[in-house]
């Protein structure tokens, strides 16, 4: 039983089915395409794909070790008017975010100040104690962000997720965009898109502005730690080395030596200045986290608060995109930076609070309810397309453990079509773009991932749960 | 660079030359089979399997019986030979993406494209009939990465390691080859002079893709010595154990400049190369074939762990 939200806002078309602002030469361009050659163009896309090895790994999956995002070849488009408010309003996010994770691990402010209850820190995992004093280089703590856009209506962007940890997703960004270009090159000089694909190069430059004081005097080295061939987001790791001609590292490959971090070359070790990791906090460093870790460096951590190494996004960060923390947001924005979030939360209930976890259960059957530390889409219970039973199982969760869970409306996020079978069919989307901070800046690239559900009706965009992608362009002036 | 990196691409290019070998000795193997009767083709698809170091595995499966294919079949895609052609193809692959950041987008589709399409000729088993047009993929594939490898790699050390893991070891197969090969033949040789098997000497030289090549330096003429001569000493034919020796001269003295200083393997090589430069024909004959192969794949194998060793390619 699927209950399709009521009318969702289509990006491409308005209630006449004419073509929205930005969409109109893109539209023109469409309707001059064969079918057939839309079709002949997808299954070559995906052999592009399947040859250049962008694959993820699936946990879990025993038939297919790698499998393809699904790629959509019909482009979201945001205009540049819709771009530049979402800029401001990303950067002001960011900024608090920040201004938020120094404090934490400093004076807490926020707590003093009555804004936010202790009790969310104490009892948090994604706390460290570790980075408690501690000021990263550059003041820095979150170099990487994701933030993740649900859009309900023609100015109505809410942020779903700040991704603090290691977002990922940033080389199908790019990917995506290589394949339209090679795809349908006369398209790009019809449609005036801005580049992404500098991204790379802004991201080499970010780090190594961050270099820690044990770099003064050269050039900052740059390596990307990963957890190996086998870890889902692999690809992306190498091609992020790769084109940032840093070296890819595993934890096998690195030692405390002289109080840096070395990498074994073949011509002996060499210190890293930043670390740009794509391992968890919890691999990070077995001395100091978990002990039986193969991922990370034993002594890391020393030597990151003794200003040997940066490590990229800083340890700690975790508890900022925790979704207790999120529905703080708000107030979080407004205490760091002193003035009204211009990007809007998604109502959230806490379902810690009585009175909260009342209406939750009341409305179960109409609320998206998720884990405080989830990610990925696993365990999350989605309402309005669940069953009795799966609701009454996931009532007993609740009630055992309400503080673990939040909930949300089911929203009427906004579709974009996707090129099915039969032709255009809309299906619900989300944007993630990548920001970047230094001490020089916050930088948001001009485009993002945009994610969508491939199954008509599903509100499920993540592509461990059969989401797809489509190259996201943002619109020049 | 990495030293797990310089290890990932030597073996990269290890596994590469050895799938294409492995090939090459199928096809000669199976032209082989085809034109002589039911006795001398089992001995053939036999000395295959003894060059291939697989003789133990084999019989443990199969029993003494050499037909055909299984003898294809299983170099090809045996599970129960980890060394197939399949699985060596699949290790490339693997090494391919753990230095993916090393190397160029080019050689890594030419990498994978090849598994890919392996992967697919070699999914279900292979008829005498498919044979050939399977041995075709593989040799057209190993040329595409060459050709994406010599038209798009910088000349750096990552260019050195990985021809370094080619030569060690195209070295290593060619000698099996030859070792092999003269041993089936042995009968013919004991008489120096006599008048030998043309057939079965162009075949030991078609398994190194070198008979047209011997063909016109020799005028057709097949004896012993000739053959061992080129396949040891020719410097201009690019599977000779002295052409090998020469790259991995050329690439080794390379490494040699960058890192400011020569390591315990560029000492073995050169010994290597003092030694065969001084080399005749007569003297290997003198010593023996058999024992100079013997100790030239012992050396070869030194010389591989050394700079294993030397570059830091393991903790």
């Amino acid at each position: 039983m699927k209950v399709p939200p009521p009318s969702c806002y289509d990006e491409m078309h308005d209630a006449s089915g004419a073509p929205r602002a930005g969409y109109e030469d893109y539209c023109g361009w469409l309707a001059e395409q064969p079918a057939e050659l839309l079709r002949r163009k997808g299954t070559e896309a995906e052999a592009f794909f399947r040859r250049t090895g962008i694959t993820f790994n699936v946990y879990g999956s025993e038939d297919a070790e790698e499998r393809l995002i699904p790629f959509d070849m019909v482009p979201r488009i945001i205009t540049a008017h819709q771009w530049r408010r979402l800029s401001r309003g990303i950067d002001q996010r960011v900024r608090a975010l920040n201004a938020f994770l120094h404090d934490l691990y400093h004076r807490e402010e926020i707590v003093r100040a009555g804004r936010l209850p202790a009790r969310l820190l104490e009892t948090n995992a994604a706390f460290l104690p570790q980075m408690v004093g501690f000021s990263p280089p550059g003041g820095v703590y979150t170099h990487i962000v994701g933030i993740d856009l649900v859009r309900t209506g023609e100015d109505d962007f809410m942020v779903l997720e700040d991704n603090a940890r290691t977002p990922s997703g940033v080389s199908y960004m790019l990917e995506n965009r290589e394949t339209m270009m090679a795809m349908f090159p006369e398209l790009f000089t019809r449609v005036r898109v801005r580049e992404v694909s500098d991204y790379p190069r802004r991201l080499a430059r970010s780090l190594a502005a961050c270099a820690p004081p044990a770099a003064h005097g050269h050039k900052p080295v740059v390596a990307v730690l990963t957890p190996g061939t086998y870890n889902s987001a692999y690809f992306e790791h190498a091609f992020l080395a790769d084109q940032m001609g840093a070296e890819l590292v595993e934890g096998s490959d690195l030692r405390v030596e002289k109080g840096r971090i070395a990498m074994r070359t073949t011509r002996g070790y060499q210190p890293i200045d930043v670390l740009y990791r794509r391992v968890d906090d919890d691999y990070l460093d077995p001395l100091t986290f978990k002990g039986e870790s193969a991922l990370g460096v034993s002594g890391i951590m020393d030597v990151y608060r003794a200003g040997g190494i940066t490590i990229a996004n800083a340890p700690g960060t975790g508890i900022a995109d925790d979704k207790a923390i999120y529905s703080f947001m708000p107030e979080i924005v407004e205490f760091y930076t002193g003035e009204k979030p211009i990007l809007q939360n998604v109502p959230t209930w806490r379902c810690s609070e009585p009175e909260a976890l009342k209406y939750v259960l009341a409305h179960l059957a109409e609320l998206v309810v998720k884990e405080v530390h989830g990610s990925g889409g696993y365990g999350m219970l989605i309402g309005p397309t669940s069953s009795r039973k799966e609701l009454a199982a996931f009532e007993i969760k609740l009630r055992a453990r309400p503080d673990n869970y939040i909930a949300q409306p089911t929203l009427a996020l906004s579709t974009v079509p996707i090129l099915a079978r039969a032709g255009l069919a809309p299906r619900h989307v989300d944007l993630r773009p990548f920001v970047l901070v230094s001490p020089g800046g916050i930088d948001i690239t001009p485009g993002g991932l945009t994610r969508v559900a491939l199954k008509k009706g599903s509100l499920v965009v993540n592509s461990s749960q059969g989401g797809g992608t489509k190259d996201s362009w943002v619109l020049d002036d | 660079m990495l030293g797990r990196s310089a290890n990932g691409i030597f073996w990269l290019f290890r596994y590469l030359e050895r799938a294409e070998n492995t090939a090459r000795l199928v096809e000669a193997g199976f032209r082989m089979a085809l034109t002589r009767d039911a006795m001398d083709a089992r001995d053939e698809w036999r000395s295959v399997i003894i060059t291939l170091g697989l003789r133990e595995a084999y019989e443990r499966k199969f029993g003494a019986e050499y037909p055909g294919p299984l003898v294809f079949n299983f170099v090809l895609r045996d599970k129960d030979n980890p060394g197939n052609v399949l699985a060596m193809s699949e290790q490339a692959r693997t090494n391919a993406r753990m230095v993916r950041a090393g190397i160029t987008r080019e050689l890594w589709e030419a990498v994978n494209d090849s598994w890919m399409n392996l992967r697919v000729r070699l999914a279900r088993p292979v008829t005498e009939a498919r044979l050939g047009d399977v041995i075709d993929t593989i040799r057209r594939q190993a040329t595409q990465v060459r050709g994406a490898m010599e038209g798009t790699m910088l000349r750096n050390e990552i260019y050195n390691f990985a021809r370094m893991g080619s030569f060690i070891e195209r070295a290593d197969n060619t000698a099996r080859i030859l070792d092999v090969k003269y041993y089936v033949l042995l009968p013919s040789v004991s008489y120096v002079g006599s008048s030998l098997d043309n057939v079965q000497w162009e075949n030991v030289l078609r398994s190194v893709a070198g008979e047209r090549a011997y063909r016109w330096l020799n005028a057709g003429r097949m004896e012993a010595r000739g053959i061992a001569e080129f396949l040891i000493l020719d410097e201009r034919f690019p599977r000779s154990l002295a052409f090998c020796y020469g790259k991995l001269r050329s690439n080794l003295a390379h490494l040699a400049r960058g890192y400011g200083g020569e390591m315990a393997s560029h000492e073995i090589l050169r010994d290597a190369g003092n030694e065969m430069h001084a080399l005749t024909i007569e003297a290997i004959f003198e010593q023996g074939l058999h024992q100079f192969i013997g100790r030239f794949i012992a050396r070869n194998t030194r010389l591989a762990q050394q700079i294993q060793r030397d570059y830091r390619f393991a903790e």
